[in-house]
């Protein structure tokens, strides 16, 4: 199998210095990432935001996809090792394809592969700096995981990375519950996306929705979500004390 | 000098504003010419954009040596890579090329690069390269000091399919744009523009540009002014 470690055959300038690199602080970035176990799978939800520091600078970066037949990736975090991961994902997933025995590498195992990668990292303080979430189905099984760049790492009816620790969870702790159908899922992690949008600052409003099930992996169209803010207490905020917000 | 009058020992950057556009059958490049030591401009007529192949250029931004052997680098590797292929290489080899540098040097290097040219299997493409080593193909994308002052001008005019004259028109008004309010941007403004043909460049000095808000005719002299025949000019 390959390691992470292992000298590509190149020029040294192309592969990295193991000793010399240490990602010291993200530039371009991703937000939450939303999932939950249904009926026939997972869902996840992400928006297509790659934020530099405070300016929104790219708002059409896919941040979910599918890794093999059985898994789904959602990435928050810096997007340039988001897209290293992928590559590392795509080198396993051929290698697994190469062995043509029948057997193909299950959601949990890609997560355990993913912890690994993470947890070293970050013992050699030189992390990759994301928060993924992992989720997938096989024979029947539904997995939903999640890990982050310091290699702490869970298994969950719902999980969320970033803002949406603080927002989106508890929404699905008071609404998530076992069989919620399609239709039911898209609608509470639309609901969550909102919240996300409103209150997030790197949030934007263009996201995407992924489904997987044992069929297979299906990701939506980029579309927006409506909001609303037509309450009176938003065109008049300080009717009832003038110079407050 | 001592190290108040402008900080000449400071690294050579190129503030900068760096534009690539794709448009219907090719792409073009712009960017301004500035490169500045601290607040001196070290050099007030630089070339930001650079060749790597016959088809595909770079246009850098940040600090001026990184981004050069950045593509120094490239451009060799890609030169080999030619020579074995048989064939003039794409432009995502070429963006990839260049991700791979960005990437994996991450903690040392500080230049954000766009790349764009023209191959005879995607036609005319823009890759953006930012600090990170992210790499995204994109319809446009800006960079540098400069480009903050261009998101919602470009948010307004950026259309799909313009024709070449539409995109060379309006990669320079953005450039000159960004010039007049960013102080690290300046100069003259060069193109390039990468199509099935071949490449062409343009150069746009500085009185070709238009004037912007605040902004004056210039004129040869003071007393040019007293002399023509305009009311009152010496108001006080």
């Amino acid at each position: 199998m390959n390691s992470v470690d292992s000298k590509p055959a190149t020029s040294s300038l192309i592969g990295s210095e193991a000793d010399s690199q240490r990602t010291l602080y993200p530039y371009v970035t991703g937000t939450s990432v939303v999932g939950i176990k249904y009926k026939d799978g997972i869902l996840l939800a992400a928006d297509m935001g790659g934020s530099y520091g405070s300016t929104l600078r790219y708002k059409s970066v896919e941040r979910l996809k599918p890794v093999g037949k059985h898994s789904l990736i959602g990435g928050s975090g810096e997007i340039s090792d988001f897209q290293e991961i992928m590559r590392y994902l795509d080198d396993l997933i051929l290698s697994d394809n190469m062995w043509d025995d029948g057997n193909s590498l299950g959601p949990k195992e890609v997560h355990n592969y993913l912890t690994r990668i993470m947890y070293n990292r970050r013992n050699k303080f030189n992390p990759l700096w994301n928060s993924l979430v992992l989720g997938g189905v096989k024979n029947g099984q539904k997995y939903l995981g999640t890990v982050n760049m310091i290699g702490v790492h869970y298994e969950d009816n719902h999980v969320a990375t970033g803002f949406g620790n603080h927002l989106a969870r508890p929404l699905l702790r008071d609404e998530w519950h076992e069989n919620l159908t399609f239709e039911e899922g898209v609608i509470l992690l639309e609901k969550c996306m909102r919240v996300l949008l409103y209150r997030d600052r790197s949030a934007v409003n263009k996201l995407q929705i992924a489904k997987i099930t044992e069929e297979g992996v299906t990701i939506s169209p980029p579309y927006a979500l409506k909001t609303f803010w037509n309450f009176s207490a938003f065109e008049n905020p300080t009717l009832g004390a003038e110079g407050s917000w | 000098m001592d190290a108040k009058a402008g900080d000449l020992d400071a690294p050579h950057s190129m503030g900068t504003t760096i534009i690539g556009v794709t448009y219907n059958g090719g792409v073009v490049l712009g960017a301004d010419s500035r490169t500045s030591t601290g607040m001196y401009v070290a050099n007030r007529a630089s070339d930001k954009i650079t060749q790597l192949t016959d088809n595909v250029y770079l246009c850098r931004s940040g600090s001026a040596a990184d981004s050069q052997i950045v593509s120094d680098y490239v451009r060799y590797f890609l030169h080999q890579h030619t020579i074995q292929l048989g064939q003039p290489a794409t432009v995502k080899i070429a963006a990839n090329l260049v991700r791979l540098l960005s990437y994996n040097n991450k903690n040392m290097l500080q230049t954000g690069l766009i790349i764009g040219g023209w191959d005879k299997y995607e036609g005319g493409k823009i890759f953006g390269i930012p600090l990170g080593g992210t790499i995204l193909e994109l319809p446009f994308a800006i960079g540098g000091s400069g480009s903050s002052y261009l998101y919602g001008f470009f948010d307004q005019v950026w259309k799909e399919g313009m024709t070449r004259e539409e995109a060379e028109q309006l990669v320079v008004k953005a450039v000159s744009l960004a010039i007049a309010r960013d102080g690290a941007s300046g100069g003259v403004v060069r193109t390039v523009t990468i199509n099935s043909e071949g490449v062409t460049r343009k150069f746009y000095p500085g009185d070709t540009l238009p004037l912007w808000h605040e902004e004056l005719e210039p004129q040869n002299s003071l007393l040019d002014i007293l002399s023509a025949p305009s009311p009152d000019p010496m108001v006080s």
